[in-house]
């Protein structure tokens, strides 16, 4: 009873992503033949259409100039993110001062407005500074999603570590810089990559700001890219397959790379904060 | 240079960067669209920003029935997934606890879609759910339970059936791995004790296992609701909203009168309406998960 309730629920969590990269590795003819074809044929000529690695196809849709994109916008604004961030939350954890608790709810409330929403004010804005359709305008906007999610994330972390031993560095002569590289850096550093994993699947996964503010090979992202599929006479459904399986692959690598860190960073930075 | 090396000041120089990004891409443009939103501010017009209408925009929109199905639509939504989310991913959790073999294993799984993009979410669902080349369809007719495949996308009922089972699909794991964490947490021998007692499982759950999970519960909804306006991407890729506006929702509706229509003055009033339905949202489950930290504390 135990083994098929985790078996049903592996399938439905499993099944739905996997179902989409078979797909991306079959031919478009079969996925359209009536009646359906179930055994299928593999095939790698997706991905060589999606790269324009094909001599007689002409390339479509950009998708290297989207990929490049999207690493950059999503690296930049992971690693400012999390300087920034951290050094919140450092404050957050270690000082006490005037509207602390005030300021830590303005910045969580910062992060809940919707992109749709926020991208209304931000279109005006970045057309009249020249900002639209940039990477920096887009790195602009991830910074600010990330920082506030990563000042709790850090605070929580920081706050675990005992004051104690920060103060005995103080006491052997160290200054407080020194301190928190060599004290407090390295204990909270599992926080820091899990509030890294976040923002790095944040930025990379976003689509709304993304579509409303960018709009051309300059600064499209990949999942913006993945609709220029739709806007095609007939739907390519094998073409978004491979490009889709282009998106969760840098997802699912970052992810497992560090996922240790990511379920203790996030119930523990969460919980204890 | 005294003032910067005062430590009083540390901590505001510390938050500094955090403040001026937050007030830049945040906080401005906030203000400008509070602003724009009593104008009749048209793209294709830029001077029309400059033209004060009052509480116009408000007016048309309340008086918009179109504006109240989609906002209904979207609380009701956002109603209907929270809560299968929450009970799926308390079911999901506390199946995994009781499995011993390959836990981890299991964990790193349900892991899975919190790594998807939403829009690849939305593509996935309308992919298989596709009339003409989807997987249930198909197998549908292949197994013989129908002759005609179903429109998903197309039918109201259905088609906001499919939205909500793809959201269920993206965010249950989020719960799962938070309630996870606070079943490994928690002590074992209030459990024990009430099975000594003669409590059976039900009885365990409701009044031991439950009443410990509360604060978890509270703190993934709380990390959940901080980004519900997500759910835009999936309907996008969707259905967009359509057919006949028969799946729109207050994102999409925006969107579209923004963008498309270019009223850009009516979408910053809905935007409005939609940024204070979020930060209710929030501040709502941020107080009950302050509230259960401190209860947590005062039993830890």
């Amino acid at each position: 009873m135990l083994r098929l309730g985790v078996v049903v629920c592996v399938v439905v969590i499993c099944f739905p992503g996997l179902w989409v990269v078979l797909a991306a590795f079959r031919p478009n003819v079969e996925i359209m033949t009536k009646p359906p074809v179930w055994i299928p044929h593999l095939t790698l000529e997706n991905f060589e259409a999606m790269l324009g690695l094909l001599p007689n196809v002409e390339l479509a849709i950009p998708v290297g100039h989207y990929f490049r994109n999207s690493i950059v916008a999503s690296l930049t604004s992971t690693a400012v993110a999390l300087l920034i961030g951290t050094m919140g939350g450092y404050a957050f954890a270690r000082y006490r001062f005037r509207g602390k608790a005030a300021l830590f709810v303005a910045f969580m409330l910062s992060r809940t407005i919707p992109g749709v929403a926020l991208s209304l004010p931000l279109f005006i804005i970045w057309s009249r500074i020249g900002l639209i359709d940039t990477s920096i305008g887009l790195i602009a906007v991830y910074v600010a999603m990330n920082v506030p999610f990563t000042i709790w994330l850090t605070d929580g972390y920081f706050r675990q570590i005992p004051l104690e031993l920060s103060e005995a560095a103080l006491i052997d002569g160290c200054s407080r810089w020194v301190a928190f590289w060599r004290v407090e850096f390295p204990l909270a550093r599992s926080g820091l990559a899990s509030a890294g994993i976040f923002a790095f699947l944040t930025s990379w996964n976003e689509f709304a700001l993304a579509s409303l503010l960018t709009r051309s090979v300059a600064s499209k992202t990949m999942p913006v890219g993945l609709m220029d599929y739709t806007s095609q006479f007939t739907i390519d459904w094998v073409g978004m397959c491979a490009m889709a399986v282009l998106i969760i692959v840098p997802a699912v690598v970052v992810t497992f790379i560090l996922q240790r860190h990511l379920i203790a960073g996030l119930t523990l930075g969460a919980v204890k904060g | 240079m005294t003032v910067i090396r005062d430590p009083k000041f540390a901590p505001f120089l510390l938050l500094l960067p955090a403040i001026v990004v937050i007030v830049a891409v945040v906080l401005i443009p906030l203000l400008l669209s509070f602003y724009s939103s009593f104008t009749a501010y048209n793209l294709t017009h830029p001077e029309t920003l400059l033209r004060w209408i009052g509480t116009r925009n408000y007016e048309r929109l309340f008086g918009d029935p179109d504006f109240w199905w989609a906002l209904v639509r979207t609380i009701v939504f956002l109603t209907v997934a929270l809560n299968l989310e929450m009970l799926l991913g308390l079911g999901l959790a506390l199946l995994v606890n009781e499995v011993t073999a390959g836990q981890r294993t299991l964990r790193t799984i349900i892991m899975f879609p919190m790594m998807f993009s939403p829009v690849l979410v939305g593509f996935q669902f309308s992919f298989l759910f596709n009339d003409n080349v989807g997987l249930i369809d198909n197998a549908l007719i292949s197994l013989g339970v129908i002759d005609q495949p179903i429109p998903w996308l197309v039918g109201s009922f259905s088609a906001n059936l499919t939205i909500v089972l793809a959201e269920v699909w993206m965010s249950t794991s989020i719960f799962a791995i938070l309630l996870l964490a606070g079943l490994f947490a928690m002590p074992k021998e209030p459990e024990e004790a009430a099975r000594v007692d003669g409590c059976n499982g039900w009885q365990v759950f409701r009044y031991i296992t439950l009443p410990f999970l509360m604060p978890f519960i509270y703190i993934a909804l709380a990390i959940r609701s901080l980004d519900v306006g997500r759910a835009y991407d999936m309907v996008r890729i969707m259905t967009n909203g359509g057919p006949a506006g028969r799946t729109e929702l207050l994102w999409t509706q925006m969107a579209k009168v923004g963008y498309q229509d270019a009223h850009m003055g009516l979408a910053n009033a809905m935007g409005y309406v939609s940024i204070l339905l979020s930060v209710a949202f929030t501040f709502y489950f941020y107080r009950k998960l302050v509230a259960s930290r401190r209860y947590m504390e005062s039993i830890a």
